[in-house]
């Protein structure tokens, strides 16, 4: 993907969306094995960030990774093949939805363990920063990651040895069924990480442009060798943690609040209408073709292969030590 | 039970996941000491509906929604422990205990041995090879049932779930109690009632003439579904569930390798390193002579397990793999 002006925002952020929404119905049709965890309505965090960076940065994400891989410049049909667990899916069908990943281009990894793509990530960041490498690494971790003790042992080294690293979180304020205010000591994210000694915000992570700001200044301080910003970006996650799932954990009244007023994407089209940086017949060419790369990315993956079985052990180490 | 009506009561049994529900409730009642920390408890009852309901019989006080801390919440249990209580600690998957390990295996399992002090502590996880991918179907029985100081029950029915969930919550010691993913929502009659079932006592599954395999966990389906075919063959074959891994039924081991001389030990955890060696090797060294040829392990691949529904099912012991075990006993 590349972010050439402010309507390839729009656009990735309505590829994202109808992706999600796509993926979601065949999930429950029993086409994706194991579930999904759907990221509608946190467009702008992804692409906030994503078009902030450049492409030899470095990201690693979380179990809810489709939005960071689509924005990072992942095709719909690499992505939704792994969903089916294609073998012409990005992870050769053995990730599916939680293990989407690509090192040569940047993407370290969508991960089962909440947290463990901000380690990764700041490993990466020393990784830049051993090499001197004009580049930086982003780590993605949801709400309920900022209480596990592995995200702020990464964010303290990534401070004390002042690596080109920015933790990013993805706060769509719950994990699983559990509100971040109930679980999360003062509830005030950048509070907690300035006490690291970093640059830390709190941001509106519905507004593609202020993340997209807020990313790029991290950026250029990391790359002038000041080391990691904290970005907390606020944001919602329309459907249930899992496929399928609804729960009585939260309002219907809120859901709706969020969806028909603090929409990320229904925000930056009204933007860009206003400003006549779009006219509406961009906006419908717009959406048609995203509809067309949606549905080309479905017919991919139901037509291509399952990996073959005679791949089962392949690659789990290198061969080298001998081991048959 | 009685009723009123004419018409018959359909009693319907409870889940593998309500077993546990059931028991871990019983035991709460008796015991005040008791309860439940861990993610997603309160509301949702859990990610297996393990514990649904009982904070609202109970009260937030006793079942606790934690933040996703796998070392404070470990932390939490073992300090509580020591101090009187008997906490569950729900982590969810058992590969989250990961980010617990210290807790678990430098603390928990050594307390008793180093300061005399009792660690009641049941650790609960879910485990298994299932849809997912590589980071939900780690395979840890062995490295737990090997470290001393620490003992593990590994259900494979409603039934022993409750019976072992109640026993674990009655000695003042460190349990792993691992529930498998497939088994979840699978149906069974409570046959022991209110009764806790003993750790260390295996449990006979199926009878036979001729061979016994020996499992525990969701491959004793595939051990039921491989003695059903080779019944057709005029095989009979006894199914025996250890239940616990430790302490482990010996004697059952023991009892099976005198009454056939052969005997198959399965498990879907990679072969390479996996208990089924260990209950081999020992049985072999104890009762060699009663052995008509060497114990048949049957195991899963050395790999991790992909989110490929094909590829997860070839990566564990399959039926054709444990009728192939069987046969091999048979030429013996
Ligand atoms: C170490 C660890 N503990 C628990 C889990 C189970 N789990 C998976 S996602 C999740 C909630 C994560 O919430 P959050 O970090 O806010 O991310 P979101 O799902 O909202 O994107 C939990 C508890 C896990 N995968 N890893
Ligand atoms: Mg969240």
């Amino acid at each position: 993907m590349a972010y050439t002006d402010l309507q390839s925002l729009l656009r990735e952020m309505l590829v994202i969306r109808e992706f999600e929404e796509t993926a979601d119905k065949l999930t429950l049709r029993g086409k994706v094995p194991g579930g999904m965890h759907n990221s509608s309505g946190q467009e702008a965090v992804a692409v906030g960030v994503m078009s902030a960076l450049a492409a030899d940065d470095v990201i690693a994400t979380t179990h809810r990774s489709h939005h960071h891989t689509l924005a990072k410049g992942f095709t719909p049909n690499e992505i939704m093949a792994e969903l089916f667990t294609k073998a012409t899916g990005v992870s050769k069908g053995r990730g599916a939805s939680m293990h989407l990943g690509d090192f040569k281009r940047g993407h370290f990894g969508g991960n089962g363990i909440v947290g463990a793509g901000v380690g990764i990530a700041m490993g990466a960041a020393m990784g830049i920063h051993q090499r001197g490498d004009k580049n930086v690494s982003v780590g993605f971790v949801g709400d309920g990651g900022l209480n596990t003790g592995r995200t702020w042992e990464s964010l303290n080294m990534a401070v004390i040895y002042k690596l080109p690293f920015i933790l990013v979180v993805d706060n769509n304020q719950y994990a699983v069924e559990t509100f971040v205010g109930r679980v999360t000591g003062g509830n005030d994210p950048a509070k907690r990480a300035s006490g690291f000694g970093l640059p830390s915000f709190n941001i509106d992570g519905n507004d593609v442009l202020e993340v997209q700001k807020y990313t790029a200044e991290a950026r250029e301080r990391a790359v002038a060798g000041e080391g990691p910003t904290f970005i907390n970006a606020l944001t919602y996650r329309y459907n249930g943690h899992n496929v399928g799932e609804r729960g009585q954990y939260r309002t219907q009244e809120e859901i709706a609040d969020w969806r028909e007023h603090k929409d990320p994407i229904d925000r930056f089209t009204a933007y860009l209408l206003s400003t006549g940086d779009m006219s509406q017949a961009d906006l419908d060419s717009m959406k048609a073709s995203v509809h067309a790369e949606i549905e080309a990315a479905v017919a991919f993956a139901e037509s291509s292969p399952e990996p073959d079985l005679s791949t089962l052990t392949d690659g789990v180490d290198s061969g080298l030590l001998g081991a048959k | 039970m009685s009723t009123t009506t004419d018409t018959p009561t359909r009693v319907s049994h409870p889940s593998y996941s309500e077993a546990f529900q059931q028991g871990v409730r019983e035991e709460m009642t008796t015991n005040p000491d008791i309860f439940i920390l861990g993610t997603d408890l309160v509301e949702r009852g859990g990610h297996f509906a393990q514990v649904k309901g009982i904070a609202q019989e109970f009260g937030e006080s006793r079942v606790k929604d934690s933040p996703i801390s796998e070392a404070a919440m470990v932390a939490a249990g073992l300090g509580a422990a020591m101090y009187g209580l008997h906490p569950i600690i729900d982590l969810n998957f058992i590969d989250f205990s990961f980010g617990a390990m210290d807790e678990i295996i430098n603390q928990a399992a050594k307390i008793r041995f180093m300061f005399g002090q009792p660690v009641p502590l049941v650790i609960r996880a879910t485990s298994g090879v299932a849809l997912g991918g590589a980071h939900h179907t780690n395979a840890l029985e062995a490295f737990f049932a090997s470290t001393p100081g620490l003992s593990l029950a590994i259900p494979s029915c409603a039934n022993d779930v409750k019976g072992l969930i109640k026993t674990a919550l009655r000695v003042p010691d460190p349990v792993i109690f691992l529930m498998h993913k497939k088994l979840s929502g699978v149906r069974s009659e409570i046959t022991t009632g209110h009764q806790p079932i003993p750790f260390g006592k295996a449990n006979s599954v199926r009878p036979g003439k001729d061979a016994a395999i020996i499992t525990w966990s969701y491959t004793l389906f595939t051990a039921l579904k491989a003695a059903d075919e080779l019944a057709k063959e005029g095989i009979e074959v006894e199914v025996i569930d250890l239940r616990t891994l430790w302490p482990l039924d010996e004697d059952a081991v023991d009892a099976a390798i005198k009454k056939y001389g052969r005997v198959v030990i399965a498990d879907e955890a990679p072969k390479f390193g996996s208990l089924t060696a260990e209950i081999a090797a020992s049985a072999t060294e104890r009762c060699n002579s009663d052995l008509k040829g060497p114990i048949v392990r049957v195991g899963g691949v050395r790999a991790p397990i992909s989110a490929n529904p094909r590829h997860s099912d070839a990566a564990i012991p399959t039926v054709a793999g444990m009728i192939e075990a069987v046969h091999k006993v048979m030429k013996y």
